[in-house]
């Protein structure tokens, strides 16, 4: 250990830690844009923070990263059209 | 500089506002209560530029200092007693989390019964957790320490917390002529702050996540242990800068009274160490050539400056304000634990005295240290390595 750099318990956030989790799905959550409101709350929900919200011409447009989502259901269950379906995979 | 006669308490606010701490929380505990009131009236008056936090707890009192410190400001807080023993987990967590920060512990008995009066137990009770650790004699010393111990917890050596202890209501609320230093002469003394790591927006950073590797926490645990090793020549050196600008040193680790031609040593820390000294005046009056041995430093423990002194005494007296319950006080086991790591062979006898606030006085020292005299020449040994004061 360098004298004036403590060992220390800090970390910085980052994409895909633990890997492309999105393996260890084995359903995925489908969005029907026609449904979708654009309200945000799977977006806020998201324990893995993989729903990203994209403003498009003053509208949210729901967008999930399949690679790290692991198909929890935690969206589908939270939305208020249920505009997000589980949709199995195998 | 100007001469102020200041309570222990007040003297801590006093270093507080010249050390341009910038955040103090505190929960009101008798006898620590005061610090932060004058504290609050030197902000009520302009006198000071700090913000302070009410919370609702000690527990939380520790964890808004640990925030504003790790968002990079000079952060304060105090307590006392049941207090301290509150916040421990925040002690823990802010020294394994290398943070520096200063605390102000008056000393005080735990309950139950509830107990006001000074002894060493909560502080005592700190002496795993990471923190730097210093027992002041005087309010004078009680400034300076609080000074210096934001200079050296800043220190990129150490970058650990550390906490003052002053005796309730010996110091805490007793008052003594005490020099305090101008502006100039602290700002000239502390440089800006200087920090491992600072929390800001648009910067995200993790503090304290589950490790992915335990050799790496293992490795964490044992530098915070090499870093209180470092530190012990940061004190040194600080505090000889310190004697420098004042004409105040106290020898770093450990302080002196009549050491060198003595045969005998009486070992302790805090309050009581003015009336050792009163004590050995006496005593060498009565042909027992004593000399006391002030422990300032409980962390780091300074067992190679105490073994420097005590080397070739025919015996030295630990005296504890405190007791780990089941085994022996806590000065005397880090004391004898050094001495046998270094194959020295002295006699020492733990007296475990002043507990609950019970008052000692320099008499009682000076039939503490007659008897032990007496003890070690009839029977050329410690027959009893630890005794309770005033019982038998």
């Amino acid at each position: 250990m360098e004298v004036g750099n403590p060992l220390l318990p800090l970390s910085r956030p980052k994409i895909g830690v633990q890997g492309a989790t999105g393996s260890w799905r084995f359903r995925k959550p489908e969005i029907d844009q026609g449904k979708c409101i654009g309200c945000g709350i799977c977006w806020l929900y998201c324990p893995d923070s993989v729903i990203d919200v994209e403003d498009v011409g003053g509208r949210f447009k729901v967008r999930v990263d399949y690679v790290y989502c692991k198909g929890c259901g935690v969206c589908a269950s939270v939305c208020p059209t249920k505009a997000i379906r589980m949709v199995s995979e195998v | 500089m100007v001469k102020l006669t200041l309570t222990g308490n007040h003297c801590v606010a006093y270093a507080v506002k010249l050390s341009r701490v910038k955040v103090v929380s505190a929960y009101p505990i008798t006898p620590q209560t005061t610090i932060v009131e004058k504290l609050s009236e030197m902000v009520d008056s302009g006198d000071a530029d700090i913000k302070m936090i009410r919370v609702e707890s000690e527990h939380s009192a520790l964890s808004a200092v640990y925030g504003a410190a790790t968002a990079g400001v000079r952060a304060f807080t105090a307590t006392s007693s049941h207090g301290l023993l509150y916040m421990h987990e925040m002690v823990w967590w802010t020294a394994q989390a290398r943070v520096p920060l200063v605390m102000a512990v008056v000393t005080r008995t735990i309950g139950p019964p509830w107990n006001i009066w000074t002894d060493h137990h909560d502080i005592m009770g700190q002496r795993d957790t990471g923190w730097l650790i210093v027992m002041a004699e005087t309010n004078q010393e009680v400034l300076d320490e609080t000074i210096k111990l934001f200079r050296i917890t800043e220190d990129p050596r150490v970058f650990l917390p550390g906490m003052v202890g002053l005796d309730a209501f010996i110091l805490s609320h007793t008052v003594e002529p005490v020099e305090v230093p101008e502006q100039e002469v602290v700002d000239s003394f502390l440089p800006e702050r200087r920090q491992p790591y600072t929390i800001r927006f648009g910067d995200p950073l993790i503090m304290g996540n589950i490790p992915s590797d335990l050799l790496l926490n293992a490795k964490m645990r044992w530098d915070v242990h090499e870093a209180l090793g470092r530190s012990t020549q940061v004190i040194d050196e600080v505090d000889r800068e310190w004697g420098k600008l004042t004409g105040r040193y106290y020898g770093g680790l450990v302080e002196c009274y009549r050491c060198e031609d003595a045969d005998f040593l009486f070992i302790g820390a805090g309050a009581w160490v003015g009336d050792m000294r009163l004590a050995i005046d006496k005593l060498r009056d009565m042909g027992y050539r004593f000399g006391v041995l002030k422990v300032r430093y409980i962390r780091p423990f300074p067992g190679a400056r105490i073994l420097e002194i005590a080397r070739g005494k025919k015996g030295v007296v630990v005296l504890d304000r405190s007791i780990s319950a089941g085994s022996a006080g806590p000065i005397f086991l880090d004391l004898a634990a050094y001495f046998q790591g270094k194959n020295v062979t002295i006699p020492i006898k733990n007296v475990v005295a002043g507990l609950a606030g019970f008052d000692v006085n320099y008499e009682d020292f000076v039939k503490i240290g007659e008897r032990f005299v007496n003890e070690v020449s009839e029977v050329g040994w410690v027959e009893n390595h630890l005794e309770f004061y005033p019982l038998r």
